[in-house]
């Protein structure tokens, strides 16, 4: 009796053991991987920053040297102004273009199910392929874009040669390629908002416009900042596509802060300076977040 | 509520001419794909290829190596996609159905690394893939990708929902912890297992950035590393590259139709592409 008291005993310490061990080993994996790939080069990146490196020679400490460098990189600032520029026009753009199309789609009609398939399909796509094919449309010789203007009359235009036109080939081609996936977060807003309230705005005879302006717009408000601020992060990694439609020009013109950071660090090997650019990239980054939470406090998705 | 026939037109045109937009350009590549080099240069453009040729996805296998990208990138994303489902649900096992000290802190730390993107450290990133012996091997492009914040988070979300009771009773019967994670909380999260497989596999399929940053040896391209680097090239042959491009968006487009139900509806619950 007394034996079985004791085995029983053993027996639960051992599981209790077992018990307080168990999730450490379930999330060990996971939290070595995250320690090894992303809070150690987070660190690495924010040490290096402060250092002139060139990934080759032994390090050597700079202060703040680095930072001042930026500061005073005329290159730098235009391309931080050009992706600014770019976002400013790419996420309105973008908000307009998936909340047009959702507030179509969350109606009740035929082939929705259709329509949201072909809208929502380019986000699959690779931002590579997403160049190539845009590439394939605006070409100068072979574009088939051109070749539709000669046939209205129009001159060809140098798509990709142009500053102009090639900042709106790639603000075209990102909204082609994004709009879908903000189209299926509007859709979850819409139909998150009850019916009751179009049926009373109704039952008052406001009509389609007055209807979106004061009851879908408000209740929307939390999609919209999430859609907002996801859009505008997005915004600021722009590169693979540029890299894929205009190779970054002409010139420097669709060069945005990412592309620049990659061939500071890598073509020129200044990894320092890169690093230091990273940083404030970050910053940027981490602000817009930061303020996506503050507003958003208390309205989920 | 049912619509006036005239707001139904109304709708109607405005979908129409918006799904075109969105249809043509894929449309566009997947015919030139199909014609010959004389018609594929041929100005005006033909808009329809006469003859219809697969000369050059021919090509492409034979002559751009791209049978060996198209073999890398499989590897990659199966591989990847496996070891993420297995040490994601493990972790969000671990966060949703134990009490153990530290746990709200490794939470916020997984979450909070959701705002570092990758393009910020990827020097670093690069330096620290060199001092493991990593860089260049295909481990570089497997491993690290396969730990995603969002993937916690969302199987840390799903398993909240799993009773108590259910681990309670299984370990009465004598049943060990991993016995408990691989016969009775795996099964339960099949649907979110299904989720992440589909996000996983479009995240490692089109990556261009991790592969960038960790492969120089082009016998270790995947297709997105290939493709940029033909577009590089001095003189592009077109013709392989649409036919490149069209093998390429083959893998996604049946992902995509085969599990629609619940890409939707796990777009609307993660809203994350990362």
């Amino acid at each position: 009796m007394s034996g079985g008291q004791s085995l029983n005993r053993k027996k639960q310490t051992g599981q209790t053991r077992k018990l307080a061990i168990a999730p450490y080993l379930f999330i060990l994996p996971n939290l070595l991987i995250f320690g090894v790939f992303i809070v150690i080069p987070s660190l690495l990146g924010l040490y290096y920053s402060f250092h002139v490196y060139d990934g080759l020679n032994p390090m050597k400490f700079n202060g703040l040297g680095n930072y001042i460098k930026i500061i005073g990189d005329k290159e730098f600032w235009s391309t931080i102004g050009r992706t600014g520029i770019y976002a400013a026009i790419v996420v309105p753009l973008i908000y307009a273009v998936a909340l047009g199309i959702a507030m179509l789609l969350a109606r009740e009609i035929r082939m929705r199910g259709f329509f949201r398939a072909i809208f929502y399909w380019p986000t699959m796509i690779s931002f590579i392929i997403v160049g190539l094919t845009w590439k394939w449309i605006f070409g100068d010789s072979f574009g088939i874009l051109n070749h539709m203007l000669s046939v209205i009359g129009v001159e060809p235009v140098g798509f990709l040669t142009s500053p102009f036109w090639a900042n709106a080939a790639v603000i075209i081609a990102t909204v082609w390629s994004r709009a879908g996936f903000f189209m299926v977060i509007f859709i979850a807003g819409l139909q998150a908002i009850p019916t009751d309230y179009y049926e009373a705005a109704r039952l008052d005879g406001a009509t389609g416009i007055k209807v979106f302006r004061h009851i879908t717009l408000p209740l929307l408000k939390p999609t919209s900042l999430l859609v907002f601020m996801l859009a505008l992060i997005d915004a600021f990694k722009a590169f693979p596509l540029m890299f894929a439609l205009t190779g970054g020009g002409p010139g420097k013109e669709t060069t945005y802060i990412v592309q620049y950071i990659y061939e500071i660090g890598f073509t020129k090997q200044e990894l320092g300076l890169a690093s230091a650019m990273s940083v404030m990239l970050f910053v940027i980054i981490g602000g817009f977040s930061a303020l996506q939470f503050r507003m958003s406090k208390g309205g989920a998705v | 509520m049912e619509l006036r026939p005239l707001t139904k037109i109304t709708i109607y045109s405005i979908l129409s001419v918006a799904a075109l937009f969105w249809l043509l350009p894929v449309l566009w590549v997947v015919i030139s794909a199909l014609k010959t080099n004389t018609d594929l240069y041929s100005y005006p453009p033909k808009l329809w290829p006469d003859p219809l040729t697969f000369e050059h996805f021919k090509a492409a296998f034979s002559k751009g190596n791209f049978g060996l990208y198209f073999k890398n990138s499989t590897i990659v994303t199966l591989s990847s996609t496996i070891l993420l489902l297995l040490i994601n649900s493990m972790a969000g096992f671990a966060l949703a159905k134990y009490r153990f000290r530290g746990s709200s802190i490794i939470l916020i730390g997984f979450i909070s690394t959701l705002m570092i993107p990758i393009e910020v450290i990827m020097i670093p990133i690069f330096k620290v893939l060199s001092a493991l012996g990593m860089y260049n091997s295909m481990l570089a492009i497997i491993i690290p990708p396969a730990a995603t914040p969002t993937g916690v988070f969302l199987m840390r979300q799903y398993l909240l929902t799993v009773p108590d009771e259910l681990l309670e009773a299984a370990r009465m019967d004598g049943a060990g912890e991993w016995r408990i994670y691989w016969s009775i909380i795996l099964p339960i999260a099949k649907p979110i297992l299904a989720v992440l497989a589909i996000f996983s596999f479009m995240w490692r399929w089109d990556d261009f950035l991790w592969p960038l940053i960790a492969i120089s040896d082009p016998a270790k391209y995947t297709i997105q590393l290939a493709l940029s680097n033909f577009i590089g090239e001095y003189s592009v042959d077109w013709g392989s590259l649409l036919a490149m491009s069209v093998i390429t968006m083959i893998p996604v487009l049946i992902v995509f139709l085969v599990f629609q139900r619940y890409f939707v509806n796990g777009m609307i619950t993660s809203g994350m592409k990362g």
